[in-house]
């Protein structure tokens, strides 16, 4: 544009500057008049956490690089230096370990919140795939950066992961020795993940960018579900819900600040305190808790699917594994078009508001299954249940969940919905909310 | 772009190719974006190949063994490519119970002659084929599973004592590296 448009900041520097390049104007429209719908509960404050928890990564991490040596001789030593030698390096170094872990707290409870409050849902699908990407780059980041302290767990997970990819047909092995750059994981392997995992989270930063900006595009979703009618509806953005987020994130940093200090190695593995050795697998090999879910999804396919009758093998069991675990992220991003009910909120959909808290209670279950050695099993009185079989019935859980969707939306009766998000937030209660409502249009 | 299911033919240039035939302009266009793709595919390749295994790597690919040391019943790990390298001087016992079983019973149907060149050596690569765990086995006291070969505690493969997989999730048995009898006693492996 030829010409910024014009300001009138009270601060003549302010306003110099607004006129030239316009950024003082924009946070005023987009973090302190936006409208943004009245009825947020605390649900609604985890986006901006996870925010502060990338930048706290960033922030530690960037300085954990300064005393870093990406090199398998060097890197477990270096980190040791850290810990004991380099100022505060306990400090910073248990605030990124610990901070990986609430960064996917976080993250887990707002994509939660997504599902519960049908967020993902017109016209709001393509903020909700952005912020599928967001994860997925986070995990292969979170991946990387367990890799790089060169422990035990850091090698035998590097290992067990990469090698996923040879279940592919054909291909698979040489992408693992792409992947290694060599014939198994090593110091060319490490090198790279230290490079990506310093690359991936400015990537993610991109993202979220993205993902925000698409976010003020359509505006926030609320816990009703139903878009703000007009200005009776909203409150600006500040001071309300600056504040109300500021609480929340200082809630959450003080049990963060609980943990770095009193039990900073609650989330971790004990072994990743010994060396890595190439030749010595250790006898449990378990990924970080936050991908526990999906490397039980992984170890519940243990059986090949065949062609019937004709013993034909179509996808062998380590393939089928591998993609299941990577299709039970993939199913996030067509949840927008597997959802036909028109209700966003779970509060009105009462059938899918038990399938919601099924899907919830079979991916602690998985979380539970992942944890467990792989021939591990509950004992029943006289009864011997294996685990495996545990994990088999939640992996059909999570997926019959995402695949029951579309005749969920066909069957269920949604309650009624109030008229606007302010009639149940001013009173009347929901007598008057369910009095004023309109019939649904659909069922 | 031009449409290419029409039939060729070259207009006076005209540039106008809405649903006319196709244009020298249509083709230029065409011939300019191949090119294009193929120019950015050569530019990319050196740098994906570059995260493939250097020179160096490559150059430490082959290990010589002396296997004098081993006796009857004895088994040494070695490192190859980074890789833990089993071999196992097998009693006469365990030779049997590797020739004696009915291949077509196998999952990874493989006879014990086409596994070890002298039956009395057995060399494989210690890394099981499921997810890349060294299976336990090359100490007696170790736990060999009940064919007598390996056992992987990482999800319970288990091997007999021709590294065959018997029982568990692996799809394939142990991998033969490529070695030669240097002489009755050494081998070089690579």
């Amino acid at each position: 544009m030829a010409h910024g448009p014009s300001s009138s900041f009270k601060n003549p520097v302010v306003n110099w500057l607004d006129q030239r390049l316009p950024i003082f104007t924009m946070i005023q429209k987009e973090y302190g008049v936006f409208p943004t719908p009245r009825n947020f509960n605390y649900f609604w404050n985890f986006g901006a956490i996870a925010m502060i928890m990338l930048v706290t990564m960033i922030v530690s991490g960037i300085v954990l690089a300064m005393h870093y040596t990406p090199n398998t001789n060097l890197a477990f030593n270096s980190v040791e230096r850290i810990m004991r030698d380099v100022n505060f390096g306990w400090l910073i170094r248990y605030i990124h370990m610990n901070g990986a872990s609430f960064f996917f707290i976080a993250v887990y409870i707002h994509i939660f919140r997504g599902l519960y409050y049908g967020s993902y849902k017109k016209p709001r699908e393509l903020l909700w795939m952005i912020g599928v990407v967001i994860f997925l780059l986070m995990m292969a980041t979170a991946f990387m950066g367990y890799v790089l302290p060169w422990g035990q767990m850091s090698f035998w997970g590097a290992t067990v992961i990469t090698n996923l990819f040879s279940a592919l047909p054909l291909v698979g092995q040489d992408i693992v020795t792409l992947l290694w750059g060599g014939f198994s994981v090593d110091n060319p392997t490490l090198n790279r993940f230290f490079a990506l995992h310093y690359l991936l989270p400015f990537v993610i930063a991109a993202v979220v960018f993205l993902h925000v900006a698409a976010l003020h595009i359509t505006g926030s979703n609320n816990p009703l579900g139903v878009e703000p009618k007009g200005p009776q509806d909203t409150l600006p953005f500040h001071p309300y819900y600056t504040v109300k987020d500021s609480f929340g994130t200082v809630v959450y940093l003080a049990i963060f600040a609980a943990f770095v200090f009193y039990a900073p190695n609650f989330f971790g593995e004990p072994d990743n305190y010994i060396q890595a050795n190439p030749m010595v697998t250790p006898p449990h090999i378990v990924p970080e808790w936050y991908f526990l879910p999906y490397y039980a999804i992984l170890r519940s396919i243990t059986f090949d699917i065949s062609i019937p009758f004709t013993g034909l093998k179509l996808i062998e069991a380590k393939l089928g594994g591998v993609i299941a675990m990577f299709g039970s992220i993939a199913i996030l991003f067509v949840l927008p078009w597997l959802d036909t009910s028109p209700v966003r909120s779970a509060r009105f959909r009462p059938i899918f508001k038990k399938g919601i808290l099924a899907f919830l209670v079979a991916f602690f279950l998985l979380m539970y299954v992942g944890a467990q050695t792989a021939d591990a099993a509950w004992h029943l009185g006289g009864l011997e249940i294996p685990l495996v079989y545990v994990g088999q019935f939640a992996t059909l859980v999570y997926f019959g969940f995402f695949l029951s969707l579309p005749f969920v939306g066909l069957i269920e009766k949604p309650l009624p919905l109030p008229a606007s998000i302010a009639k149940p937030v001013l009173g009347g209660g929901a007598t008057a909310a369910g009095a004023a409502a309109k019939p649904m249009e659909k069922a | 772009m031009a449409d290419t299911t029409q039939t060729a033919g070259h207009g006076p240039g005209s540039g106008s190719h809405s649903g006319g035939d196709p244009t020298r302009r249509d083709f230029i266009y065409l011939a300019a974006a191949a090119t294009g793709v193929v120019g950015a595919a050569v530019t990319a390749w050196p740098f994906i190949d570059s995260l493939n295994p250097a020179a160096d790597t490559l150059a430490l690919a082959s290990t010589d063994v002396d296997l004098t040391p081993v006796q009857v019943g004895q088994s040494i790990t070695v490192t190859w490519r980074g890789k833990p390298v089993f071999i196992r001087h097998r009693t006469p016992e365990e030779i049997k119970s590797a020739v004696d079983v009915n291949v077509s019973e196998l999952r990874d149907p493989q006879t014990d002659a086409s596994r070890a060149k002298k039956p009395e050596w057995l060399i494989v690569v210690g890394i099981c084929t499921h997810l890349g765990c060294i299976p336990l086995g090359q100490k007696n006291s170790d736990p060999r599973g009940e064919y007598g070969g390996w056992f992987c505690p990482c999800h319970g493969s288990v091997y007999d004592t021709s590294g065959r997989i018997r029982k568990g999730p692996a799809p394939r048995n142990l991998e033969v590296p490529s070695y030669a009898f240097k002489t009755d006693t050494s081998i070089r492996i690579g």
